[in-house]
């Protein structure tokens, strides 16, 4: 068995050459995001299923839930999409000061996520909107107005929790495109990366009108 | 094919040091790693089950205590559930013979292959904490409300479940990949061994599934901890919905036991029947067909649990199409020893015995399915006898199966085949004697789990009791022979049963990356009608005229 | 095209794609404010679906990589959607054995109380 690329020294000992590692660690990646969606589905199962038992809490509870905060946040995480992408292509086409840029681009604007959801969070909290047993806000109509917010916080938290290590993500590719370690052959980490950045947003675009816009 | 090479290094031999193997990126030896860790929770796993079935031996106290008692049979489930059988075949066995069936190197990823292994470790330790500190008390199933009520440990034995849960999507993931891209040239889809399509079917609902028992535990730990009342009535929650959360990936998670087993089998029987598989598309695409069916189908575990009639219905309909694939798998082994040349060793037994008992458990199954006659059953010693007989004389059976098959591959040594054929048929004995017992139990009435009984269930539960000791016995007398001659077994070489799939084309042990130059596949996995293995060396019966006269010098011979 | 390649998107496409998300954005805001009764869930998960297909396809490379990616994660809406309907089967029509509308067990009828 020959090595056919040598001097390439990211093709490990078990691979024939780098387009087959890439193609792994590719597939690799995408059957890890879909165990994710498999995670997110048990949530947007109980979602289904206490939205269909108690339509009015629901409509009565979303209300409390502050729409602008939550058109911004989409907002940001669309951008910070759009901004990753263009970073992982400026490691295609070999400009690494300006992936650099976007990629702290895309961690300011996840940190703006979290900080937004942290003024969400803490308005709940000082109101008493908060899930199970430790629901004690009186002004929502309807049965077991708890339950809506158990999902919300569930959803939203799990998402968020996503969103931190995502942003771990970003900042490892981020050293590793300034010790200059990608070139527009070798970029898999930060392609992978990418993919779990946009699989994050995905989640979103489906919480955004579950949770906020409920008609 | 390739030289045989008396002089290579064997991957147990080199690199030396017990740095070497915890660090080491081979799935050989990650494969290794895994067994030495899983057989010591199957043994603990096997002790409970013992202490448990003495207990039974009469309705009074004879060992330990109810409470005890509740804890022995609830952590037997769990460590035999989550640190023994779903990893068993696939880390194990899969790790091992999986790349070298597909004549790779290693599997796409080596350093996720071993983050599994300190993961399973991880895990474990949990496990292992929750025994120390209260136990658990709820049945494997961690059913709620009871299990967010109860004082004992389950806080730690779910997190180490779903800490657990990763090391089984890494190994998945790592199937996945390897099996699409890392296949030796000429090594097509449909060339591969069945064990690989076992594997791959397996793969796909380890990723698929684990993920959302994941979340479940997540929550039954959320439930616990900060009360959030997803599952909880008297928050508005649902505990029937923790029964469909647990069961969408513990169902599935049988055909992950089950399914690799079927794999084994699958080997085993064309190699000691020599004769081409018969049915060979039908059984790899009847593996992906129970991988899809088995999501199906969870509902048939709570057919008492109060969810609605028609989805009770439904999926007891659904539960019915189980029977197809599996049916299609039995009667292409049964076809595949007809007019074979069938040998008995202790694999072949083994084989044989999973053929028996997995075919009343599919039955049992079956009837078990049914909606009406479950509602009787339910929670009753039929379904325990049931599940041992699916799971224990299923997977177990085709695990020792593939253990006897490989193990002079793994160790380059065999074991004393006497004494392997006695322990194969004291495990039949006594695995009929416990379980066959407990199918008469379950129809007369006894309840599952409960630590006494009336005075007329005394003789059968002795009986079943009876039996295990000799399961036991059989499992000691294993353990000696596999272990004795990993030291002072007869050295074997490459290819000591005749078989065609790939990993007998390397030395036993094989080197440590698996093959001296990357074979080139281009014959199938089962062509024993047209291939004879004679001295190591393929001899093509329709090849060249040496290779007619050795075949037929060789059949004349073993006629005699 | 050769799909081994690595394809580079052009800029205008992902600031395009960006523009299309934010506008659905917007729309589904909006939508939200008008009365639909069952239909304003429906319409906003179209409308989550279209976005969803745009990230996808265009920010996650769908449409130029192996169609292999694409199969795996449709099979893993696939699922998805079986877990949520089988349950959903279960859930709405509980109250067919009970004579009561389907509602979760009150804490009074525990049989059990925590310690």
């Amino acid at each position: 068995m020959e090595h056919v690329l040598k001097q390439d020294t990211h093709v490990a000992h078990h691979f024939s050459d780098a387009e087959q590692q890439r193609d792994s660690a590719k597939l690799g990646m995408w059957i890890f995001l879909i165990t994710e969606v498999l995670l997110f589905s048990g949530l947007f199962t109980a979602y289904a299923v206490y939205r269909a038992w108690h339509p009015e809490t629901f409509i009565n509870a979303h209300k409390f839930l502050n729409v602008g905060l939550g058109t911004l946040n989409t907002v940001v995480l669309i951008t910070s999409s759009v901004t990753i992408a263009l970073g992982i292509r400026s490691i295609q086409v070999n400009r690494r000061k300006q992936a650099i840029g976007l990629f702290i681009a895309t961690l300011v604007l996840a940190a703006a996520f979290l900080v937004v959801k942290y003024f969400e969070y803490s308005h709940k909290t000082h109101l008493g909107q908060l899930p199970g047993k430790y629901y004690t806000f009186t002004g929502i109509e309807g049965t077991d107005p708890q339950v809506f917010f158990s999902v919300y916080f569930l959803l939203t938290g799990l998402h968020g929790l996503h969103i931190v290590f995502g942003m771990a993500a970003i900042t490892w590719i981020l050293i590793r495109t300034i010790n200059n370690e990608f070139s527009p052959e070798y970029f898999t980490p930060a392609e992978n990366v990418g993919l779990y950045w946009h699989l994050v947003d995905l989640i979103w675009i489906f919480l955004f009108p579950l949770l906020y816009l409920i008609g | 094919m390739t030289q045989a090479i008396s002089d290579s290094v064997s991957y147990l031999d080199e690199p030396k040091g017990i740095k070497s193997w915890l660090f080491t990126l081979d799935h050989k030896r990650i494969g290794i790693l895994y067994m030495w860790s899983i057989m010591v929770f199957f043994f603990i796993g096997g002790m409970m089950a013992l202490i448990v079935r003495t207990e039974l031996l009469a309705p009074e106290q004879i060992l330990v205590s109810a409470d005890a008692y509740n804890q022995l049979f609830t952590l037997h489930g769990a460590i035999m559930i989550f640190l023994f059988i779903i990893p068993g075949i696939p880390a194990i066995l899969g790790n091992y013979v999986l790349p070298l069936m597909i004549g790779a190197k290693d599997v796409a990823f080596p350093r996720l292959n071993l983050a599994s292994w300190y993961v399973y470790i991880i895990g474990s330790l949990f496990a292992i904490y929750s025994l120390f500190s209260g136990a658990v008390d709820t049945g494997w199933t961690f059913y709620t409300p009871y299990s967010t009520q109860t004082s004992t440990s389950v806080t730690a034995m779910t997190l180490g479940a779903f800490i657990l849960g990763f090391s089984s999507i890494f190994t998945g993931i790592n199937f996945i990949v390897t099996i699409h891209k890392l296949r030796a040239p000429g090594m097509t889809w449909f060339k591969m061994p069945l064990f690989v399509w076992a594997s791959y079917a397996t793969a796909v609902i380890q990723v698929l599934a684990t993920p959302v028992l994941g979340i479940t535990l997540l929550l039954l730990i959320f439930e616990r901890v900060f009360g959030i009342g997803i599952f909880d009535p008297a928050l508005g929650g649902d505990p029937v919905l923790y029964q469909h959360f647990f069961w969408f990936y513990s169902h599935p998670a049988v055909y992950i036991m089950i399914l690799p087993g079927m794999g084994i089998i699958s080997e085993v029987i064309t190699v000691f029947s020599r004769k081409k598989i018969f049915g060979y598309t039908a059984i790899a695409y009847s593996s992906l067909g129970i991988a899809l069916v088995s999501f199906l189908v969870w509902g048939h575990h709570m057919f008492t649990s109060g969810q609605s009639e028609l989805a009770a219905m439904i999926f007891s309909f659904l539960t019915f199409l189980v029977g197809i694939p599996s049916g299609i798998k039995m009667f292409n082994w049964v076809a595949t020893m007809y007019k074979g040349s069938i040998s008995f060793e202790s694999p072949m037994l083994y084989t044989l015995s999973f053929l028996f008992l997995f075919a009343i458990g599919g039955f049992t199954g079956i009837m078990l399915g049914a909606l009406s006659l479950d509602v009787h059953l339910h929670d009753t010693y039929f379904v325990v006898a049931h599940f041992h007989y699916v799971m224990m004389g299923g997977t177990v059976m085709a695990f020792l199966a593939g253990v006897h098959y490989w193990w002079p591959k793994i160790w380059g040594r065999m074991y004393n085949e006497k004494l392997a054929r006695i322990s194969a048929a004291l495990l039949f004995i006594g695995f009929n004697m416990t379980f066959f017992t407990q199918f008469i139990l379950g129809t007369k009435g006894m309840p599952r789990r409960y630590y006494s009984y009336l005075d007329q269930y005394q003789p059968l539960h002795a009986f079943s009791s009876y039996g295990s000791f000799i399961i036991g016995i059989a499992f000691f007398i294993m353990g000696y022979y596999l272990i004795h001659a990993i030291f002072k077994g007869q050295r074997v070489g490459k290819n000591p049963w005749g078989a065609l799939t790939l990993e007998w084309t390397t030395t036993s042990p094989p080197p440590p990356h698996n093959f001296e130059q990357t074979p080139v596949v281009t014959d199938g996995p089962y062509d024993y009608d047209r291939i004879m293995i004679v001295g190591d060396e393929r001899v093509y019966k329709d090849g060249p005229e040496e290779g007619k006269e050795i075949a037929k010098e060789v059949d004349s011979e073993s006629k005699k | 095209m050769d799909k081994h390649k690595n394809h580079i998107t052009p800029v205008s496409t992902y600031l395009k794609v960006g523009g299309a998300l934010l506008v659905l954005t917007g729309v589904t805001v909006a939508v939200s404010f008008v009365h639909l009764g069952p239909f304003n869930l429906v319409v906003a998960l179209l409308i989550a679906g279209a976005k969803a297909s745009l990230v996808g396809l265009f920010f996650m490379h769908l449409l130029y990589d192996n169609k292999l990616f694409a199969t795996i994660f449709s099979i893993s809406l696939l699922f998805v959607s079986v877990f949520i309907i089988l349950i959903l089967f279960d859930t709405l029509t509980r109250d067919a054995i009970y004579e009561q509308k389907a509602q979760p067990i009150k804490a009074t009828q525990l049989i059990e109380k925590p310690n």
